[in-house]
């Protein structure tokens, strides 16, 4: 299977810092790769090297089979790009946004106007052509956005936090048309900040920090990994914190989070139902007063803690 | 439907997809103005209320060195303060575009790079031919006039024009060099004493030597001194070189600003997000 995106060694450092330190990553063609950090892990650096904004001090880069730098041009054909701003023009209607854009891909005038018609249709914005984005919903101007990355039919797409900001409603709208695209065959990189929106859309994570790939793999690779789940233990007296710290490492197999000030014990756990039984039996019977108890997901945070040892820099 | 790209291979190709490109962004500027005729009339606004106030409320305290009528003395001051109150629009557009993240749409498609900047300017260039013909058309109307024929009212306002395109690269440099709007809001605070301490209003005579002579060598200065001269209109001289050869400033200042900022704000584009 050819690749959509390579990238080997890659590093680009500003003045006080590394952005990319050796990133590696290939992409392969018609699947969806989810670039999941926090802020500041390098990913944005990364596409917008890939996407030939940004010049790298090493390493090498091809995209759709071209050279990144030596080949820009080729490549800018091959790409689509959003980011988490919708890049339209507020003034000019959606539909004389697309013909722009199309005449700068160097379409006829012609053309141009056809390919408008087409996408606005595909993405049901036909009855708001020719009104100005300012009217538009959250979810419409991202599908303009869309639209307007895939005037040329691109081989392969960056969405730079496609759903940062939106609403659930709009969030799943933008989820089932890139769902739709693959089934076309484009090839995705996405980066995002949510564990969900990861695990929803890509066939490959991979996991980015301090301006490499450390952990990459199909989601259900990596959440068993960190341990599906998270067991969340809240005491009544901080007193019985170590004991009942004690316990859950028994369970869980695995050192838990201790949280004083919240009396809070977490730690993952692998197959939910068992653990929770087995942890309220033996707190029981040890005698520990629990205020609260439950299951849920791990954040990206945890799965953070569990990869790389460090909390992320930024408190989602 | 078939999308084949289009890769320049020659020079001229190059040529021919850059003034290309351009053109689509002209369009797209007046496309614009067209959809926001508001725009238009507030940017004309201040120059015609600055008109009615100098020229009845100051103007009857006013004195024209050499004697002569302050409307007369004022209108090219005007037409001089709307080229450089320009750089307004062309600073804000560039701020928004960055903004919005249309720069970077811009620069992740395979136009020409020169297409964005040189399509702005030239948009610009057209729009304030628009102003310009507005600001004569009100100048008539409080008694100005172009005494010389012609030959030197094309010549002045070809003048008045190369200023205008000289401010517009400043203008893009400057725009894509601060961050946000917020950060313009200085630059705009500046364009009053840059419009003020000129020989737009008041003759530079009249001022004290110093600030004199910084009015004297100031660029909009030399435009609206040549204008004055070529639509012979009074007010003109002054004991400084620079008060006694407006014509040829007004071709070197625009010049030099143009020689200065064209390339800088060229090379800004290409390194834009570094």
């Amino acid at each position: 299977m050819n690749h959509a995106v390579l990238a080997e060694g890659l590093r680009k450092s500003y003045k006080d810092k590394n952005a990319l330190d050796g990133f590696d990553l290939v992409v392969a063609e018609g699947t969806v790769c989810g670039l999941l950090g926090p802020n500041g892990a390098g990913k944005t650096t990364a596409v917008r090297v890939l996407t030939t904004l940004l010049t790298f001090d090493a390493g090498r880069a091809e995209v759709a089979g071209f050279d990144v730098v030596k080949q820009a041009a080729e490549v800018r054909y091959r790409i689509g790009l959003n980011s988490q701003e919708a890049a339209i023009d507020e003034i000019l209607t959606g539909r004389d946004n697309l013909v722009m854009f199309g005449r700068l891909f160097h379409l006829s005038a012609k053309v141009a106007r056809r390919r408008a018609d087409e996408l606005l249709e595909q993405f049901n914005l036909t009855d708001a052509a020719h009104k100005s984005p300012k009217q538009y919903s959250g979810g419409m101007r991202r599908r303009l956005d869309l639209a307007a990355s895939l005037i040329m039919a691109p081989s392969v797409l960056f969405l730079d936090e496609p759903t940062t900001g939106l609403d659930p409603r709009n969030r799943n709208e933008v989820w089932n048309t890139l769902r739709t695209l693959v089934d076309g065959g484009t090839t995705l990189l996405l980066t995002t900040q949510y564990l969900d929106e990861a695990d929803q859309l890509a066939d490959r994570i991979a996991v980015i920090d301090s301006g490499k790939v450390i952990a990459d793999g199909t989601p259900a690779h990596l959440k068993s990994q960190i341990g599906g789940d998270q067991i969340d233990v809240v005491l009544h007296d901080q007193q019985d914190l170590p004991k009942a710290a004690e316990l859950v490492e028994r369970v869980a197999k695995q050192p838990p989070e201790i949280d004083e000030d919240n009396r809070r014990i977490s730690a993952p756990v692998s197959n939910r139902v068992v653990a929770l039984t087995e942890l309220v039996g033996v707190l029981a019977s040890a005698g520990i007063d629990v205020e609260d108890i439950g299951v849920r997901r791990p954040t990206l945070d945890e799965v953070f803690l569990r990869l790389t040892g460090h909390k992320t820099e930024v408190a989602a | 439907m078939i999308l084949t790209p289009v890769i320049p291979r020659t020079t001229g190709e190059r040529v021919r997809w850059g003034v290309l490109d351009a053109w689509v962004v002209t369009r797209r500027h007046f496309t614009h103005l067209i959809r926001r005729p508001v725009q238009i009339i507030s940017g004309l606004l201040f120059p015609i209320v600055s008109v009615l106030l100098f020229g009845y409320v100051f103007g009857s305290a006013m004195q024209v060195p050499g004697g002569g009528d302050y409307r007369e003395f004022l209108m090219p001051g005007m037409f001089g303060q709307t080229m450089v109150f320009g750089i307004g629009v062309t600073m804000a557009a560039m701020i928004t575009d960055k903004e919005r993240g249309i720069t970077t749409r811009f620069r992740s498609m395979p136009m020409a790079r020169s297409g964005v900047v040189v399509g702005r300017s030239l948009a610009d260039m057209l729009s304030s031919v628009l102003d310009l013909v507005v600001l004569i058309l009100c100048g008539v109307l409080v008694g100005w006039q172009w005494h010389r024929g012609f030959g030197p009212l094309l010549g002045a306002l070809g003048l008045l024009l190369l200023l205008r395109f000289a401010v517009i690269w400043v203008g893009i440099y400057i725009g894509l060099v601060l961050p946000n709007t917020e950060s313009a809001a200085g630059v705009y605070g500046l364009l009053f004493p840059v419009t003020m301490i000129a020989n737009t209003f008041v003759a530079p005579q009249m001022m004290p030597g110093w600030l004199g002579a910084i009015a004297d060598w100031n660029p909009l200065s030399a435009t609206v001194g040549a204008a004055r001269e070529l639509f012979g209109n009074p007010g003109l001289g002054g004991d400084s070189w620079a008060a006694n050869n407006p014509v040829l400033l007004a071709v070197i200042w625009p010049v030099v600003l143009v020689a200065i900022f064209l390339p800088l704000s060229v090379r800004k584009y290409r390194m834009l997000g570094r």
